[in-house]
């Protein structure tokens, strides 16, 4: 049997090849193909089973400088190859017709002369980065395992305390999944990458409910917890992921409103990701020239509190957002965003770029669906020395924010508002639970104000920070 | 096939030529094979495209196309589920054999036949907006564009997006009833940039858009240059925008799009799953008092052309339109094929999935809150000092405890009754159970939203619609930054 990822390289390279054939100046074919199981179990019983495997064929191309951008599943025969091999045919018929008609297609935009491919010799070269991203034992989890995991978690969770009423479940999922990208330029040379990855997850989801009847009933508090990782052996135990999914739900009951007024505000590494993913929107190459930012001309001055440090690395060996080679085909390289709240530099893709008079940073993303954009790899809010303790500690009183809710960001302006759950900081202590309160803020004054950031970060998702404190928001409530 | 060229069409005309009803009583049998109590199949080709207009050029155009086959076999309370992306025999045999699995004693019988059943047709469309040509949509891009520059030289940004999809499906199911739908979709949509003129730098954004399962006639009623100007007069009158007051206080909702206020505040709750497991606020609830008596809610996906309508839902159920709260009192739920067995009562047709890949689950088609008997200008005058709301980016709601957020991209402040400074961008937030009982007045001036709204639920986004009359909630907590 062949290396999966060298059969997929070999079908992306002969399709970007037949679009230049037909008359692409130059043409990017990506192809992801993976298989997924996903199963739920609910009060101890199985409730859903989801098992398939997808593979998508996405395609751009250029001809006289218009772009046009097409995918399929619709490819059937290609794979395993079959009669010809020439650059004049992937081998299946109605795959050759749509690449055909992709090309076609690309006449209907219109020349922008930023549409070629990067310089020649820019290209990731072999050998790729060897960063981890497969476990093979990952997928060797059969249906019936998975479910012993997330019954276990399950169960952890409900046996932890009585106050556990009911559950929204537990889910234990897993991806397994070869990509491989090729591009080809008429006299410009061209690229062919691809890597296997893999990734599995275990959520758990208890219920409570209040034991006190309000004016609409009683009312539930859900809470969650996960873990995940590439590697299966990384993953936290079933019974753990239970036990601190039924902790943090019970940790809920109680909630209510707190009074109207401006409090420091310190988010855990949770929440806080959503703050640091809303400050990557503005930060884009393609928020700055589509001048969709409120941090235009802000490169080289401070837009955030000397304690931040955001660097966005893809070669991070087995982390959840590596990858070796940008959606560009450019290298993989790290990229300190902004340093002791300096703003080092935008992040670029080749497009971006361009439109900016720049050359691109490789933080070219691309799905099997669309253009590249502008992507994170694993964008990292550098931790600081503090202990989370202390970033409670001297707090009379404050807010403590684990939830975030909604949307509310509005990019031109940096006005943030989003409804918020949590706990309130009495006398440097968690007190009692919060709910239906927001939180608000401009972006630009909650970056500067930030005043601690604590040791514990969080690296399970591709955007991770961890602990931090603004010194004051508004809070909103009754 | 794919037969035009000169266009970015999805294909027209049906893609199920190679499905027979033996080859799907075949797939059944397999499905049923290891005792399953029900099965269904559904089969789908989506063809869509899209186009996008920036710095006054056709930046780009894109295609997708997926297609394959969800099977999908009950046992109890728990499905089994798989698909395979090709109509090839084997592969769909092989989706059969493993959604299978889930049963494990026994096998159920397939229909003896299947056959085809009759369904409405709730969104006719004569000339699809894929079967038109590509200059034509491309048109209605420029003209969108310089309808928001020419409304003012402060604009300095403007991108203008048409999207389409066709979406062909069939639906087989295990008693032998097979539904075949074609469902159309389109939307356009206009963003704008205004930067002031002084030398402040403020800078502001406005959007407008909409679409549904219609054909170009879309344009008739609402022309690009609306839009334009729309967009156009949103980002240039936030552009004064003050800050939001922030606390407790009286909210005045304008019609049509704060629908999205019962999607979120009322709707999910409302979906059967969620009760059936007694995870909602509503569980348990019927024949309760759970609103205003003011307030009657409609779940409706017959409403003609719409975002939200469906002529069958994902599971084999005509479409409908299901009363969910009449004046006040709760009384039903959204359901799916396993709620409505668990409730024992007709399916509602609210069984929707984002595609063959997914599972189908309850949801909303287009939830609408029924007109009632004030004067718009009335429930302003009320109002001392509060805040009315009139553009949205979204919301979201945390089901179990019922607390529910809308973010608020156009609004003012009601000063002594008036509209008078616009506010920058703030979210509501409230509680699902509590807000509708909240409702003291409610206006005759019902609207439906156009067509821009879709809902995400364990991951599973479906297109819906949302209409609601003015609206006068006495106390919501507003997330503004002023004391």
């Amino acid at each position: 049997m062949r290396d999966p990822v060298e059969e997929l390289k070999d079908l992306a390279r002969r399709a970007a090849a037949r679009a230049v054939r037909s008359g692409a100046e130059a043409a990017e074919a990506m192809i992801s193909d993976s298989v997924e199981l996903s199963v739920k179990v609910r009060l101890g019983e199985p409730e859903l089973v989801h098992e398939a495997g997808s593979r998508v064929l996405g395609l751009r191309v250029f001809r006289d400088r218009r772009a046009a951008v097409t995918y399929t599943s619709d490819f059937g025969g290609a794979l395993p190859p079959r009669g010809s091999r020439s650059s004049e045919s992937t081998g299946d018929a109605a795959l050759d017709r749509f690449i055909d008609e992709s090309v076609t297609l690309a006449e209907l935009a219109e020349p922008d002369e930023l549409n070629e491919l990067p310089a020649e010799g820019s290209f990731a070269p072999s050998p790729l980065p060897e960063l981890e991203l497969y476990d093979e034992a990952g997928l060797s989890v059969t249906a019936a395992q998975a479910i012993a995991f997330a019954r276990e978690g399950e169960a952890a969770a409900r046996g932890y305390s009585d106050k556990i009423t009911n559950s929204e479940g537990a889910t234990y999922s897993r991806t397994s999944g070869a990509t491989a990208f090729a591009i080809e330029g008429r006299g410009r040379g061209g690229f062919s990458g691809g890597y296997r990855s893999s990734y599995q997850s275990l959520t758990v989801e208890p219920i409570a409910d209040e034991q006190e009847e309000g004016p609409h009933g009683r009312k539930k508090r859900n809470g969650h917890y996960w873990t995940a990782a590439r590697f299966a052996s990384a993953l936290e135990s079933p019974e753990s992921v239970g036990r601190e999914a039924a902790r943090r739900t019970i940790a809920k009951l109680g909630a209510e409103k707190i009074e109207t007024g401006a409090l420091p505000v310190v988010f855990d590494p949770e929440a806080g990701r959503g703050l640091l993913r809303a400050l990557f929107s503005v930060l884009s190459g393609g928020a700055i020239y589509r001048r969709s930012s409120y941090l235009l001309d802000r490169e080289g001055t401070a837009i955030a509190s000397p304690l931040v440090t955001i660097v966005d690395d893809p070669l991070i060996p087995r982390a959840p957002g590596s990858r070796p080679y940008d959606g560009d085909g450019l290298p993989s390289r790290t990229n300190v965003i902004v340093e002791n709240g300096i703003l080092r530099t935008f992040l670029l893709d080749t497009y971006s770029a361009r439109k900016l008079g720049r050359t691109s940073n490789g933080c070219a993303g691309r799905g099997v669906g669309g253009a590249p954009h502008v992507t994170t790899s694993n964008f990292i809010l550098q931790p600081g020395t503090a202990t989370p303790a202390q970033a409670l500690s001297g707090i009379e009183r404050g807010l403590y924010v684990t939830d975030l809710m909604g949307f509310g960001f509005n990019a031109v302006t940096g006005d943030f508002s989003r409804g918020a759950a949590g706990f309130l900081i009495e006398h440097g202590q968690l007190s009692r639970p919060v709910s239906e309160v927001t939180v608000s803020s401009n972006f630009d004054a909650l970056w500067r104000s930030i005043d601690l950031v604590a040791d514990d970060i969080d690296r399970r998702s591709s955007t991770a920070c961890p602990t931090f404190r603004v010194a004051q928001m508004m809070i909103a409530g009754r | 096939m794919i037969t035009r060229h000169d266009t970015a069409a999805p294909p027209l005309g049906s893609h199920f030529e190679s499905i027979s009803a033996p080859l799907a009583r075949k797939l059944l049998e397999l499905a049923l094979s290891s005792g399953g109590d029900y099965a269904d199949l559904f089969f789908e080709y989506r063809a869509g495209a899209d186009f996008t207009y920036e710095d006054q050029r056709v930046k780009s155009v894109g295609r997708g196309i997926t297609c394959g086959l969800g099977v999908r076999v009950l046992k109890g309370d728990a499905t089994g589920y798989a698909y395979c992306e090709q109509f090839e025999p084997e592969a769909m045999k092989r989706a059969a054999r493993t959604a299978a699995q889930i049963a494990a004693a026994g096998s159920t019988l397939p229909p003896e036949q299947v056959v085809p059943v009759a369904i409405p047709d709730f969104y006719p469309v004569a000339t699809p907006t894929a079967s038109v040509l590509a200059p034509e949509k491309l048109a209605l891009l420029r003209r969108g564009d310089l309808a928001a520059r020419a409304a003012d030289p402060r604009i300095t940004k403007v991108v203008c997006t048409f999207a389409e999809e066709q979406k062909e499906i069939l639906i087989v199911t295990a008693d032998g009833r097979l539904f075949h739908d074609t469902q159309p979709l389109m939307r356009y949509g206009v963003y704008a940039i205004a930067e002031s003129s002084d030398n402040s730098g403020k800078r502001q954004t406005g959007s407008s858009g909409g679409g549904g399962r219609k054909g170009m006639d879309y344009f008739d009623d609402r022309s690009p240059e609306w839009h334009g100007a729309e967009a156009a007069r949103i980002a240039l009158a936030m552009l004064d925008a003050v800050d939001a007051p922030a606390g407790e206080m009286e909210v005045v909702l304008g019609p049509g799009d704060s629908g999205i206020l019962l999607h979120e505040a009322i709707g999910h709750g409302l979906e059967a799953d969620f009760n059936r497991k007694n995870t909602s606020n509503y569980s348990g609830r019927i024949g309760g008092r759970v609103a205003s008596e003011l307030c009657t809610v409609v779940d409706d996906g017959t409403v003609g052309h719409s975002r939200g309508a469906i002529n069958v839902d994902d599971e084999g159920n005509p479409g409908r339109s299901n009363t969910l709260i009449e004046n006040g009192i709760l009384v039903g739920y959204m359901h799916d094929w396993l709620s409505a067995k668990h409730y024992k009562i007709p399916p509602s047709g609210n069984g929707r999935r984002q595609s063959f890949r997914h599972n189908p689950m309850p949801r909303m088609t287009n939830t609408l809150l029924v007109a009632g008997p004030h004067d718009p200008e009335e429930i302003l005058r009320s109002v001392k000092r509060g805040v009315y709301a009139k553009r949205f980016s979204g919301g979201q709601v945390n089901i179990s405890n019922g607390d529910f957020v809308f973010s608020l991209t156009e609004s003012y402040l009601i000063e002594d009754g008036r509209l008078t400074a616009p506010l920058k961008g703030v979210n509501l937030i409230g509680n699902g159970p509590d807000v509708l009982t909240k409702v003291t007045m409610l206006g005759s001036d019902f609207q439906y939203s156009d067509g821009i709204w879709t809902c995400g639920k364990d991951g599973q986004s479906v297109p819906v619609g949302v209409g609601t009359p003015t609206v006068k909630i006495a106390a919501i907590t507003v997330g503004g930054t002023r004391a």
